[in-house]
């Protein structure tokens, strides 16, 4: 699993990167009441903005970790944004996307660069 | 004492931060024609009743609408505001409260805007309703923008029989956001019109009934041809007294209904302050524009009002809020709904079939008055006439005779080359000498 420090996390399998938001960011939001999901068949590039989760203080932007085509959404997040707490890193993910360019996610950090930068904050 | 906290070495310092040279600067895209060089010619100063005096002289040239028979509508109407509802819109609770963004201090405001929600759903048949937007007007430009949002197209159709100061601020709105808005010729019935337009690019046709032209349309017909499309049906209504009688727009099959609610509960007051009636279906409330009133419980398990779904709104969202709005037209929608509690349903029939009534009246004087000719083939309370002479004079010269006839189509768009239509709007405030009194001036004018 790689990390951006937006707080988006990216775990490839072959050509397909599952990505959503961290622990850290889903604790930071409070109870998540509404996630906007990308269209099936949208191409972002790296930095995109890709969803919004709604929680009952704030809306936030999420931004595509890496640049790719949205190959499935989490429907599921739908009748369940819950879940986006419950296991943010699991299946609370939200979307999967199939890469353009694999070097964006070796770029990104591993675990141990984002627990080193979450200690910074 | 200084009343402006300002100095001038203030102002000269936040002139300088943004870089203008004089605040005389700031006004440059005020075109010069508009602008006033000096004072209004005012006296300095005047005594109390020098001033009630001359004001109250000033107002005696004007012919109110109480004051004589009169017959115009065209989006506004006269109807009779019980004087239980200015009693009650004027207890200071209700006056002086402003947004109720602290939800344990504002139980009252927001209760009421939460009945008003459930009162505008019923009368329109949707789902969901917001607290009110400032009018029918904007109201119908949101809803337009909302169809962009919903469908991600393009094109709006506007039917030829919407009030062109709806067609003029919806354009305005829309074509800000890069909407390509086409609008329909002016029709009495254009319902087949509108039906043609529909294309794989619209996002919304937006269709009137009663019309501007007072038409009534059962618009299922064009709903079902939309969604056949995938465009959204917006019913628009100025006339808010018409859901005693007609079919809800909601029955018919609209996803959006925008409406004006001036009639019920609110006096003409010049041309506002008004109310927007907004609906839609509930799959789509998350793109609506305004402000929304939840019901929930608090942490003791007691019913309680809140203002929800805020993170639609600009102060939450900034430039990816469905609108610009964040307020509504409280004190409006509260005489509304004080209006809309007393009528209950029996009487806002009652009250519908009474408009109807008299609008029937008014068609039976005028049949067969040389050089008018009625155009409307199903009406609520309005009506249109073609005359023999440009509508804009014969109004005139009923005025001369002590009769507000109704509106010319021209003055609503001048440009449109009806100056021979005349709009007729008859509420259950006309009584039968006022409509002798039309039918002899009208025949009189029209010899």
């Amino acid at each position: 699993m790689r990390f951006t420090q937006d707080h988006e996390w990216v775990a490839l399998d072959g050509d397909i990167a599952t990505v959503g938001i961290t622990s850290y960011a889903a604790e930071q939001l409070g109870d998540v009441v509404f996630v906007e999901i990308p269209e099936v068949g949208k191409t972002l590039s790296q930095g995109d903005g890709m969803a919004v989760v709604e929680s009952v203080k704030a809306a936030s932007d999420v931004y595509a970790p890496v640049s790719g085509e949205v190959v499935e959404a989490n429907a599921a997040l739908g009748d369940a944004p819950e879940t986006v707490n419950a296991e943010p890193q699991g299946n609370g993910w939200f979307a999967k996307i199939r890469i353009s360019d694999p070097s964006q996610v070796e770029a990104l950090m591993d675990q141990a660069a984002y627990d080193a930068f979450l200690a910074s904050l | 004492m200084r009343y402006l906290p300002l100095t001038p070495d203030d102002r000269a310092e936040m002139l300088g931060v943004i870089g203008a040279g004089s605040i005389d600067e700031l006004f440059v895209d005020v075109p010069a024609a508009a602008r006033r060089d000096g004072f209004v010619d005012l006296p300095m100063f005047a005594g109390e009743m020098e001033v009630e005096r001359e004001l109250a002289a000033l107002a005696a040239r004007n012919v109110s609408a109480g004051s004589a028979p009169f017959f115009c509508g065209a989006g506004a109407y006269r109807h009779h505001v019980p004087a239980s509802v200015d009693h009650l819109i004027q207890r200071s609770e209700f006056l002086t409260s402003y947004t109720p963004y602290q939800p344990e201090i504002a139980q009252g405001t927001l209760q009421v805007l939460f009945e008003f929600q459930t009162q505008v759903a019923a009368l329109t048949g949707m789902e969901v309703a917001n607290a009110s937007l400032y009018d029918g007007s904007t109201a119908c430009a949101e809803s337009v923008m909302m169809a962009q949002r919903v469908t991600r197209r393009e094109r709006a159709v506007l039917s030829g029989g919407l009030h062109p100061h709806y067609v003029a601020t919806t354009e305005t709105l829309a074509r800000a956001e890069g909407m390509d808005v086409v609008h329909l010729a002016a029709a009495i019935d254009g319902e087949d019109a509108v039906i043609a337009a529909i294309d794989a690019h619209t996002a919304c046709v937006v269709v009137q009934t009663p019309n501007v032209f007072g038409t009534v349309t059962d618009v299922s017909r064009i709903a079902a041809a939309a969604q056949a499309a995938g465009a959204l049906l917006i019913v628009v209504t100025t006339e808010a007294v018409s859901f005693g009688l007609l079919r809800s727009p909601g029955e018919m099959g609209a996803d959006i209904v925008v409406a004006e609610g001036q009639s019920i509960g609110n006096a003409l007051n010049f041309g506002g302050p008004y109310v927007g009636l907004f609906a839609c279906r509930e799959k789509f409330l998350r793109q609506a524009p305004g402000r929304l009133c939840g019901e929930t419980v608090d942490a003791e398990g007691r019913r309680g009002f809140v203002l929800t779904l805020s993170t639609r709104e600009q102060h939450i969202r900034r430039d990816k809020a469905t609108s610009n709005i964040c307020t509504n037209s409280g004190l409006c929608a509260l005489a509304f709904s004080i209006h809309m509690s007393l009528l209950g349903e029996v009487g806002l029939r009652r009250l519908a079939a009474l408009n109807h009534q008299r609008a029937r009246e008014v068609k039976a004087a005028l049949t067969g008055i040389k050089g008018v000719e009625i155009l409307t083939p199903r009406f609520f309370n309005e009506l249109t006439v073609r005359l023999a002479k440009p509508a804009a004079e014969v109004v005139e010269a009923l005025a001369r005779k002590g009769v507000l006839g109704g509106v010319p189509y021209s003055r609503l768009a001048p440009n449109a080359g009806l100056d021979d239509i005349l709009l007729i709007a008859a509420t259950e405030t006309v009584t039968a000498e006022d409509i002798a009194a039309l039918k002899t001036a009208l025949t009189e004018v029209m010899a």
